[in-house]
């Protein structure tokens, strides 16, 4: 079930450069099925700015009501969102979207995940999920660099973590596919959230296995109605697109055209 | 509730507020968080004869108090829209209004045609403005005479009133209504977005894919407004007005300025639950007008 609920915000806190880690508390936390799946938060009770901000679910606590979103502070709405005080409301639209498919990774197995930026964040509650069921996760986590890396410590503590920076300053000197072509790991699954020009990558780089990435796309209603986040699918004889706020934004590799 | 009903051409509606084209999908989203038969109508996304792909992405851009949008009347085609979308529809006590676009006027009379003979179907809107494609839509509507033609073509072919849905984007947008309206319209719907832009800073290009986008919210709600305002002192067919509306005591402005009913269009992406919301206000705000029904709002601005 979608709700709209004024959330009220417990922690707030700048974790990185301009990186900002926030915990609202409310009954919408009930609703929220999978990891990967987003909340549209509005920003301002005014009309400047107008449109809602989608911000991935970087954790959910159900026995205490609360999740977490991991935001960059880099636009005018996510600016203003980075004001709130704790004891403050957030107007919340969620849980949206289908998320990573947890039940497609097997106990036992190895997987992957692969995070750039600000698509880190919801590889956290899927990497807790995924360690739950015994599945063993990897994560490789790309940043621009040393400034605004974020949660190292909290992903060590669920697995093997290869950080790597753009410019060298923390962990490998790269980017992701660097660390994953120098560690070929053995894997199953691989899951995987970031810039569009990662996702291609690492979807060229794993043609044979099976791969869950997620998408962003600029939206406006974030609920399927107004058609703003749509992609091109690779199979033309169907369905010939997806919106990434309704149908994704998690698809199973190959599935849209990138 | 009865103090919110209204009758206009082919549309007997509980309350004034429907959601406007474009903005609503075809209701299934919206249906996941409240009633649909709570709305005096729905306007559905536009309907084109074949399937409709839209415009490449980005596809939307935020402006001050307002959005551009250019979908480019993404939607299904005319068949899946009776068949799947109009069908599933049927549960809810709502009458629609479809939205007819197209390319040519043939295209538009043979979805007029159609979609008129489905069960719950009040009412067409055809769609001559919709700044986004680069065939049919606003080359419609921004010629008086070529407004007026396909006005009588669809007349003659629909089983349904037709609303014509001007374009703010014209020199005098009273000779459009009046056009429209002497070929047979039996209502009018305005106004559609108005052409903008939006440059990224950065690269100094457009945001928007399209290059232009139509530009809707709040911040066009002073253009609107003033157009209901002018045109309803040159036709005497409805109006239903749109353009920014996003709060109660904007219903009561476009219907003081001459509207008979209003469409809430980008204010639904703010808030999903506007429409229900300003239905629930509007009983209050009559009280506090000293008003005992709806209907004594319209053009309260020119007595």
């Amino acid at each position: 079930m979608i709700r709209q609920e004024r959330m009220r915000v417990v922690k707030h806190k700048e974790i990185a450069h301009n990186i900002f880690e926030m915990t609202l508390i409310g009954q919408l936390v009930n609703d929220m099925k999978s990891p990967g799946q987003f909340v549209h938060i509005r920003v301002s009770d005014s009309y400047e700015p107008l449109l809602r901000r989608p911000i991935s679910i970087a954790s959910i606590d159900r026995d205490i009501l609360q999740f977490t979103i991991i935001y960059r502070a880099e636009g005018r709405g996510t600016s203003i969102l980075s004001q709130r005080s704790i004891g403050g409301e957030v107007d919340v639209l969620g849980p949206l979207g289908n998320g990573f498919p947890v039940h497609e990774a097997s106990p036992g197995k190895t997987v992957v995940l692969v995070g750039g930026g600000i698509g880190v964040p919801p590889l956290y509650e899927l990497s807790k999920k995924l360690v739950e069921k015994g599945v063993k996760p990897i994560h490789v986590l790309g940043f621009q660099t040393k400034d605004v890396v974020f949660y190292e410590e909290a992903f060590r503590e669920l697995g093997e973590t290869h950080i790597v920076t753009v410019d060298g300053t923390r962990g490998h000197k790269g980017f992701v596919t660097t660390v994953l072509g120098d560690l070929k790991p053995d894997f199953t699954t691989y899951f995987t959230c970031g810039p569009t020009a990662m996702l291609v990558a690492i979807e060229n780089m794993y043609p044979d296995k099976k791969g869950f990435l997620s998408f962003e796309e600029r939206m406006g209603c974030g609920l399927g109605a107004c058609f703003a986040c749509v992609c091109k699918t690779t199979d033309q004889t169907a369905v010939d697109y997806v919106k990434v706020c309704s149908d994704g934004p998690v698809f199973p590799a190959g599935v849209v055209q990138i | 509730m009865s103090r919110l009903t209204l009758e206009l051409p082919g549309l007997s509606l509980k309350n004034p507020i429907m959601p406007a084209s474009g903005c609503f999908g075809f209701g299934k989203e919206y249906a996941q968080l409240y009633d649909l038969s709570k709305l005096g109508a729905i306007m559905i996304k536009a309907t084109t004869l074949e399937t409709r792909m839209g415009n490449p992405t980005p596809r939307v851009a935020e402006t001050s108090s307002g959005m551009l949008n250019a979908i480019g009347l993404q939607n299904p085609g005319l068949e899946k829209v009776i068949s799947n979308e109009l069908k599933w529809l049927e549960q809810y006590d709502v009458p629609i209004i479809a939205n007819v676009a197209g390319t040519l006027t043939e295209d538009y009379v043979e979805v007029a045609k159609h979609i008129s003979k489905s069960k719950n179907v009040y009412a067409l809107e055809l769609n001559i403005s919709c700044p986004n494609v680069k065939c049919g839509g606003i080359t419609f509507g921004t010629d008086a005479t070529i407004a007026a033609e396909l006005t009588a073509a669809v007349k003659a072919v629909s089983e349904v009133p037709v609303y014509v849905k001007l374009s703010p984007n014209v020199t005098d947008i009273g000779e459009i209504a009046r056009a429209v309206e002497a070929a047979g319209a039996d209502g009018i719907t305005m106004i559609n977005t108005l052409v903008g832009m939006r440059l990224d800073t950065r690269t100094g290009k457009p945001v928007i894919a399209n290059g232009t986008g139509g530009l809707s919210g709040p911040a066009i709600k002073p253009v609107a407004l003033r157009m209901v305002y002018e045109v309803s002192k040159q036709v005497s067919i409805p109006i239903i007005g749109m353009g920014g509306i996003t709060t109660v005591d904007d219903v009561i402005d476009f219907m003081s300025a001459g509207a008979s009913a209003v469409a809430v269009g980008t204010a639904n992406f703010v808030d999903p639950f506007v429409c229900p919301t300003i239905i629930e206000q509007l009983p209050e705000k009559l009280d506090w007008l000293g008003l005992n029904h709806i209907s004594e709002l319209i053009g309260r601005s020119h007595r």
